[in-house]
């Protein structure tokens, strides 16, 4: 590889100082090389000149110009804050009349006793069906970036590093069954308290990765390898825009749910939020555990 | 003035968050630092997006004892937001670190001034 040699050279010579950002036009350039060589950069014309001295000047002003766009926006956002409401108080124009009717019509309107996820997966599911069709949209993309791309170790090297650790090993055996269990735990208690797909979703991913880094990528390939990612993370993300995409046809009437809210407090309540959060969950640790296998050896 | 800035001092702390993010977004070469103050900036968002919805010495928006008086209850709806904001950064971030791998792939540093000055070359030496 003569283009990788020549790149790791020049860097060799970046770090030694022997040449920085204003030297490019003498790149290449050797004594017993003609005058009349290829490349254009070695004839110095008045124009390339000039370029240089603006490169220069670039360089040395470029930090100073830099920290004064800072300083300048922190200031400006400083006074911002001083014409805000006081931090706090009821009252302000945050604290509105959306918020009112939120809290006081959200129990009755969504079957949720957590307002947030009331909000989030009731009355602006359509936004939420967005957010995680970004997530979505960047795991294709992280996809397409790597999956070609050669991993910079081997699968065996990669199976000796993950498998070898005894203390890894032995923690994981402890605390993946429980992270887990917590994840789960957190899907199904969105609409009743703290937590959410979201939060239990990356919960459930972090336990998954912590299983593959114990493991290795054999293992958990048992029960997870591309294949079902496909079809998990597409058949949630199916199930949430049928189940809220018929909105968008019926002229985005028809926003609330056909399901009945039920009880507010019991587990089996609050219409389609806990499907809505479960199928985000499984989207959430599928993409968190895409992500971590993608960088780490290319493929899911 | 300063009492203004006092009282609402966790916005302050959001701003100069922010402002540290941007700096660091701007004066690191180094790309993985780049998104490491972009995702700093995030955080400051994130901040100053809760600092907005809190009143003080009201509940969490989970509603308790039945009671669904406006008065009890902080704001719902900047926590919602800043989850949506959460998501699109973890996006955003991983896209940034795949992008950053295919970069070192191809000129075998993060230095975003050496990867400008190789592509600049290569460009114009036609390789």
């Amino acid at each position: 590889m003569k283009k990788k040699a020549d790149l790791l050279a020049k860097l060799r010579r970046w770090d030694a100082g022997e040449f920085d950002l204003t030297d490019r036009l003498e790149e290449g350039f050797t004594p017993d090389e003609p005058q009349d060589s290829a490349y254009p950069w070695d004839r110095e014309a008045p124009v390339e000149r000039l370029e240089r001295a603006q490169i220069r000047v670039w360089q040395r002003l470029y930090p100073y110009l830099a920290a004064l766009l800072c300083a300048v926006t922190v200031v400006f956002l400083l006074y911002a804050v001083m014409d805000l409401p006081a931090f706090g108080q009821a009252g302000t124009p945050s604290q509105n009349e959306v918020m009112e009717r939120y809290v006081s019509k959200g129990v009755f309107e969504t079957g949720a006793v957590n307002l947030v996820a009331g909000v989030i997966l009731d009355y602006r599911a359509f936004d939420t069906l967005g957010e995680s069709h970004v997530l979505f949209t960047a795991a294709a993309a992280v996809l397409m970036l790597l999956l070609g791309a050669a991993p910079g170790r081997s699968e065996r090297e990669l199976e000796g590093i993950v498998s070898s650790d005894l203390i890894v090993q032995n923690t994981a055996r402890i605390v993946v069954p429980v992270v887990l269990l917590f994840g789960v735990y957190v899907i199904l208690n969105g609409h009743l308290g703290p937590g959410g797909g979201f939060s239990g979703g990356a919960i459930i991913g972090a336990g998954l990765i912590l299983y593959t880094l114990a493991f290795g990528f054999a293992r958990l390939g048992r029960y997870l390898n591309f294949k079902t990612y496909r079809i998990i993370v597409l058949g949630s993300l199916l199930f949430y825009s049928l189940s809220k995409c018929y909105s968008f046809f019926c002229g985005a009437n028809h926003l609330e749910t056909i399901f009945r809210t039920g009880v507010p407090g019991r587990i089996f309540s609050a219409g389609l939020i806990l499907p809505l959060n479960l199928a985000v969950g499984t989207v959430v640790a599928c993409t968190m555990y895409g992500f971590y296998a993608l960088f780490q050896r290319g493929k899911i | 003035m300063l009492q203004t800035l006092w009282d609402n001092r966790i916005q302050c702390v959001a701003m100069l968050l922010f402002a540290v993010g941007f700096a660091t977004l701007l004066l690191h070469p180094n790309l993985m630092k780049k998104i490491i103050g972009l995702n700093i900036m995030d955080t400051a968002a994130y901040l100053f997006l809760t600092s907005i919805g809190y009143i003080e010495g009201r509940l969490a928006p989970i509603v308790t004892n039945a009671s669904t008086d406006p008065a009890r209850y902080a704001n719902p709806l900047p926590a919602g937001l800043v989850l949506t904001g959460i998501v699109v950064s973890v996006s955003v971030t991983a896209l940034m670190l795949a992008l950053t791998v295919r970069l070192y792939e191809r000129y075998h540093t993060l230095d975003l001034d050496k990867i400008y000055l190789m592509a600049r070359q290569e460009e114009e030496g036609g390789v």
